[in-house]
């Protein structure tokens, strides 16, 4: 198990999701990924798309300008 | 959704495609603005996907689409719509992707007759034939009116099964989602790209016309999405914030465009959008004069005598300007794009 971070700040949904899900398909099942953004749909779209995988989300935290998702690659 | 649901019916795996075009209409980009801010802010693929239980995979396609908006081998609909070649490109990135991830065949949500351009009995073979999935492709909404798929012919799905609707009447598929007992559902089909918009379909028009190609990077078409545009001059065009959510969505643009707010009142936040292929491509002092007086038009001091509106260089450089509104009725129509 290992973690990782992905830095999607800047960018717009869906594209943080996109590159959540290009980064989470080079991890293995148990790795963890920290996802870092500035638009507030990832606190919807990521834990949705996570579910749709049955990635397991760990936390969520959010600041004035930024947001951390950090979620746990399941095997799907 | 409903295609989906009538194969799992048949015990079929089924998992979801979405494509990011870059002019698809997402709920976020409503949420831009703080009229749409009671719109679901949910990515609807997402959220039909968990409705279905079935995975989604969102795939990125802007540079690939741009050949397909650019220069569409079938034409643009009503507006710059290219239904049929996108119908096309995607079905045919469906293929390539069933191919590598080792499905046998795609299903889509097509009907006979529901869309005047990509969905017509005669079209819908060229569908099949330029993505590449040739029987592959099957319809399941209305494939009992088309001919046998290879699905169909080797059993894997029971053509019996299949359905026959077609025209635009959304009646059927209203009927077919209640007794699935799906009441939420996204929005009927042209409603999620921006490029069946007139609107939108107007201003993307005025800048190839303007730049003299279509070329675009995707920051040029997610700024079409947003602001009041004007086109004063030839050379250059204003994007006016129309709210707080579109001024903060502007506010990330700063640095790349010459801007202006007002600061003796409160108002937007104003995009100079400069063309080099226009003629003069530089903004002479009359042209931030203007600028400068429709910022303030669009402000809250628009009936004030004055109003001192900051100016600001792409080299960050800022100067202010003390300028009359512009009245209402010296704004030609013509300039809103």
């Amino acid at each position: 198990m290992s973690e990782h971070q992905l830095d999607t700040r800047g960018l717009l949904c869906p594209m943080p999701v996109i590159r959540t899900q290009q980064r989470v398909a080079t991890l293995a099942t148990g790795d963890i990924l920290e996802v870092l953004a500035s638009d507030p749909g990832v606190l919807h779209d990521i834990p949705a798309w996570c579910r749709v995988h049955g990635h397991e989300v760990l936390d969520t935290a959010r600041s004035a300008h930024e947001i951390n998702i950090r979620l746990r690659v399941r095997k799907t | 959704m409903l295609a989906a649901k009538v194969m799992q019916e048949q015990g079929i795996h089924v998992e979801g495609i979405n494509f990011y075009t870059g002019f698809c209409v997402e709920g976020h980009t409503h949420a831009i603005r703080n009229e749409h801010r009671d719109k679901p802010k949910r990515n609807n693929a997402l959220w039909v996907a968990e409705q279905l239980g079935i995975k989604l995979h969102i795939i990125e396609v802007i540079e690939e689409y741009k050949q397909v908006v650019i220069n569409p081998k079938h034409g643009y609909g009503a507006h710059l719509n290219p239904c049929l070649d996108c119908k096309g490109f995607m079905v045919g990135k469906a293929r390539q992707w069933m191919e590598e991830n080792g499905f046998d065949f795609i299903i889509t949500g097509e009907v006979i007759g529901q869309r005047p351009m990509s969905q017509r009995k005669d079209t819908m073979p060229i569908v099949a034939r330029e993505s590449g999935a040739f029987d592959r492709l099957v319809r399941p909404l209305c494939g009992k009116s088309l001919p046998p798929t290879l699905p169909e012919r080797e059993g894997w799905i029971d053509r019996d099964k299949l359905l026959d609707l077609s025209g635009r009447s959304r009646k059927p598929q209203m009927a077919m989602a209640e007794k699935y007992g799906l009441n939420d559902y996204a929005q009927p089909a042209g409603g999620c790209c921006f490029l069946t918009n007139e609107q939108y379909a107007n201003k993307l028009g005025d800048m190839w016309k303007t730049r003299g190609t279509k070329e675009y990077e995707i920051d040029d078409i997610m700024l079409l999405k947003v602001g009041r545009h004007l086109r004063p001059r030839p050379h250059f065009k204003l994007i006016v914030g129309r709210d707080e959510g579109e001024n903060n969505y502007l506010q990330g643009y700063r640095k790349k465009f010459v801007h202006l707010n007002a600061t003796s009142h409160t108002g937007p936040l104003v995009l100079l959008d400069v063309s080099s292929s226009a003629g003069s491509s530089e903004l002479n002092a009359e042209d931030l004069w203007l600028a400068a007086r429709l910022t303030a038009r669009f402000g809250h001091g628009r009936d004030a005598e004055s109003v001192v509106v900051s100016v600001t260089d792409l080299n960050g450089m800022a100067r202010d300007l003390t300028v009359a509104p512009l009245p209402a009725n010296e704004i030609p129509a013509e300039w809103y794009l």
